[in-house]
């Protein structure tokens, strides 16, 4: 049985309390209703608990979290999971700036658009791997000072038909991690130091499981995305400043 | 060509070796971490590459026959008061390598030192001194923010607050050390810091390099920092301290990041700051979620939304120009303690351009704040922690005297367990076994050195700050606070004593 709650109007503190609340007492699902620029949502919850969002999260959703697998039924404001560490977060609307600042596992998955700066400083660290995957199309700076973990890109379903898939600037200060884009790339999007490659039959299975997951949730239709061409993008160096320095 | 280069040729230091002292032990070869001590096994002599050598010290200390001795190297340009050997050496260094100039320690430059300029009051005759040994002298203040006033209502067994204090840290005496990052310094430094805040009832602070797994029985003296990289940050580390720390900014670098590089990320960094092995650490300038006040809110909040507001959450920030404003924009988005770096602030690593010449020193910096939260009715709702360039307890006090609430210093604990300020941590080789996570370099100094070495040097203080209380006919620390009464300034102008809010010796 899950927990319903209308949050309607509730200051964030008290919603936050009570979730933490209900968590400690063995709750594991959760519906909340009437969300409505909440802040904090889930904030550094470690329980392996699912959760339903109507409506529009405040900034850091799930932030340091590592455990929720939470779906939102709405549009996600900015730094939804930031340095988060493990769970999922699954967003059927958009995505505002700075999605999964420097996470370091989990997933998010967003159906449409996201703003800029997404996936900045995201992290790979022993069995951990941090996933983002956009539906829609991207703002400038992608993936900036990325060192590890994944970024796919499918502009799929845009508010903004007429703009390329991704931003600027994109995976600028980048060394470690993969971008993959659907479809062609022109250079001039890409950061420094960076290159693109096409996908090999590594990539292909990789992007065929993550991908199965992701049209799952967004009920997409997988055949028709993964017979898509794909770029991908690594660093050229893992040390980009390496030579930086005079001593 | 073999391409020339000229900043090899001018050794800054010389190393002499007195002939009729040296018993040929070849200590000085394994000490040395430049390789300037090499021996000859033709000629059965030791020789030396003077170039090599940063002036560490550290063959001259452990010399046993005291045969070695580091100097100056006596070879000299032509004078030119413009052109002195610093600038010219620089830029043979960077013809030859064409990259940005590192330096290591705080900034050497000979700016005014305001601490130098003011004096302390005692009492004489008409006020009696209080003597320490004799009375009680009450160092104790506490670290969040303080409440407008105070409520209070009657139950049936007593009395109690109407609401709730905010979450509040007792320090024992108002020195703090200062966040140094594991990976910076080596984990012997870090575990002897830790023992060393918890026998004094204080705190120090793990820097941005994650908390390695030896130091978490140090829990309630520990602060943890979250900078732009989130190094090693999860929910357990956040609530594995007392307190918070959002850095921003460093006195010896403002507006630039840290950078820790690739090869000193080894298997234990790599653990603590949670990346793989051999991999940059980028910190960059920014939090890139943090682009105003409003942004700073939605971090300070998130981190206490996510520890469930039981930890005051600090914001350390160097000393800039607009400081004061700057300040207070911090105060107003919820830090329970803003932490001011001034630009004598130590680092391990900061392009020299920044660390000389970008920043103001912290006395004013201090002053201006604690002036400006006092005229905005909102002093009380922070702690102000000063740091950067506190050399003795004069200096504690002075700085309390001109605002701050608690100071916090590096450089001297490190000074305290043997640093000669080569100026080369950088290298990562540093030979008094500091700033290095060399295996074999950080056996040179124990974990239990360090403790015992800072505790020595924080009970001196300790003393010495009672007394000076004493003498000012003050027995409590919190009393001293924003006193300016207490100090009088020697050679500053009108307007660094208006900016100071002191007298001029004499008035
Ligand atoms: S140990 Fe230090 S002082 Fe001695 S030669 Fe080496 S660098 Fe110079
Ligand atoms: S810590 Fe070591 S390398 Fe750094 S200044 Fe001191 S002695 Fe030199």
């Amino acid at each position: 049985m899950s927990v319903i709650l209308n949050v309607e109007n509730w200051s964030y503190t008290k919603v936050n309390q009570y979730l933490r609340e209900k968590i400690l007492e063995g709750e594991t699902e959760f519906e909340l209703h009437g969300v409505n620029g909440h802040r904090y949502l889930f904030a550094g919850i470690k329980q392996k608990i699912k959760a339903k969002i109507l409506g529009v999260p405040g900034l850091d959703l799930g932030c340091f979290m590592s455990g929720p697998e939470i779906y939102v039924y709405g549009n996600v404001q900015d730094a939804c999971g930031n340095t988060m560490e493990e769970g999922k977060i699954v967003v059927y609307g958009m995505a505002g700036d700075v999605i999964g600042y420097s996470m370091r596992g989990g997933k998010i998955f967003i159906k449409g658009d996201v703003g800029y700066r997404v996936g900045i400083h995201m992290k790979a660290y022993q069995d951990k791997h941090p996933v983002i995957i956009i539906g829609g199309k991207t703002g400038d700076f992608l993936g900036e000072y990325m060192a590890g973990g994944t970024i796919i890109v499918l502009g799929l379903l845009s508010q903004h038909p007429e703009k390329p898939i991704t931003g600027k600037f994109l995976g600028t200060g980048m060394h470690g991690g993969v971008i993959y884009i659907r479809g062609e790339l022109d250079p001039f999007f890409l950061g420094k130091n960076l290159k693109i490659s096409p996908i090999n039959e590594e990539d292909l299975t990789y992007l065929k499981t993550i991908l199965t997951e992701y049209c799952a949730d967004m009920d997409e239709n997988l055949e028709s995305i993964i017979n898509d061409r794909f770029s991908k993008i690594t660093p050229v160096s893992h040390r980009p400043y390496g030579n930086l320095y005079a001593y | 060509m073999k391409p020339i280069n000229f900043s090899s040729f001018y050794p800054d230091f010389y190393v002499e070796r007195l002939e009729n002292k040296c018993i040929k032990c070849k200590i000085c070869i394994k000490e040395c971490t430049y390789e300037v001590h090499t021996w000859d096994e033709k000629k059965k002599i030791l020789k030396e590459d003077h170039s090599k050598c940063v002036g560490c010290h550290r063959c001259e200390a452990m010399c046993p026959t005291n045969a070695i001795i580091i100097k100056r190297h006596p070879s000299q340009f032509r004078e030119h008061h413009l052109w002195n050997p610093y600038f010219i050496k620089n830029i043979y260094k960077q013809a030859d390598k064409g990259g940005v100039l590192l330096s290591s320690t705080g900034c050497d430059l000979p700016l005014k030192i305001y601490f130098d300029h003011l004096v302390i009051d005692a009492c004489q005759v008409t006020n009696p001194p209080i003597d320490p040994l004799r009375e009680p002298m009450e160092l104790r203040t506490y670290i969040g923010s303080k409440p407008e006033k105070l409520e209070v209502e009657k139950t049936e067994t007593g009395y109690k607050l109407k609401k709730a204090l905010p979450p509040l840290i007792k320090l024992e005496m108002p020195i703090i050390f200062a966040g140094m990052s594991y990976g910076a310094i080596s984990l012997h430094i870090h575990q002897g810091l830790a023992r060393a805040a918890k026998e004094l009832g204080i705190l120090y602070n793990t820097g941005e390099g994650g908390l390695h797994s030896s130091l978490y029985e140090y829990k309630d003296h520990t602060i943890v920092q979250c900078a732009s990289g989130r190094f090693g940050v999860n929910v357990d580390y956040l609530n594995a301290g007392v307190a918070i720390e959002i850095k921003i900014g460093q006195g010896a670098k403002p507006g630039i990041g840290g950078h820790l590089p690739g090869e000193k990320v080894n298997e234990e960094i790599s653990k603590t700051r949670m990346i793989p092995l051999g991999t940059d650490a980028l910190s960059p300038a920014p939090h890139h979620d943090i682009y105003s006040i409003e942004d700073l809110r939605g971090l300070i909040y998130a981190l206490k939304e996510a520890t469930e507001y039981k930890k005051p959450v600090f914001v350390k920030v160097a000393a800039v120009n607009n400081i004061a404003a700057i300040a207070s924009g911090i105060v107003r988005a919820g830090a329970d303690a803003v932490v001011i770096d001034g630009i004598r602030g130590g680092t391990g690593a900061a392009p020299t351009m920044f660390r000389q010449y970008v920043g103001i020193p912290i006395e004013l910096a201090i002053s201006a704040v604690d002036k400006r939260l006092r005229e905005e009715g909102i002093r009380h709702k922070t702690t102000l922690i000063a740091s950067g360039g506190i050399r003795c307890s004069a200096d504690v006090v002075k700085a309390i005297a001109l605002g701050a609430d608690v100071v916090a210093i590096g450089t001297p604990l490190l000074i305290a367990v043997g640093c000669t300020l080569c100026q080369r941590c950088y290298t990562g080789k540093c030979p008094w076994g500091i700033a290095t996570n060399n295996p074999e370099l950080i056996k040179r100094l124990p974990p239990e050195v360090v403790y015992e070495k800072v505790y020595n040097l924080m009970n001196a203080w300790r003393s010495e700050i009672k007394e000076m209380l004493g003498a000012m006919g003050l027995n409590s620390i919190e009393s001293l606070r924003s006193n300016r009464d207490k100090l009088r300034a020697i050679g500053l102008t009108k307007e660094e004593m208006e900016i100071l809010e002191v007298k001029h010796a004499g008035e």
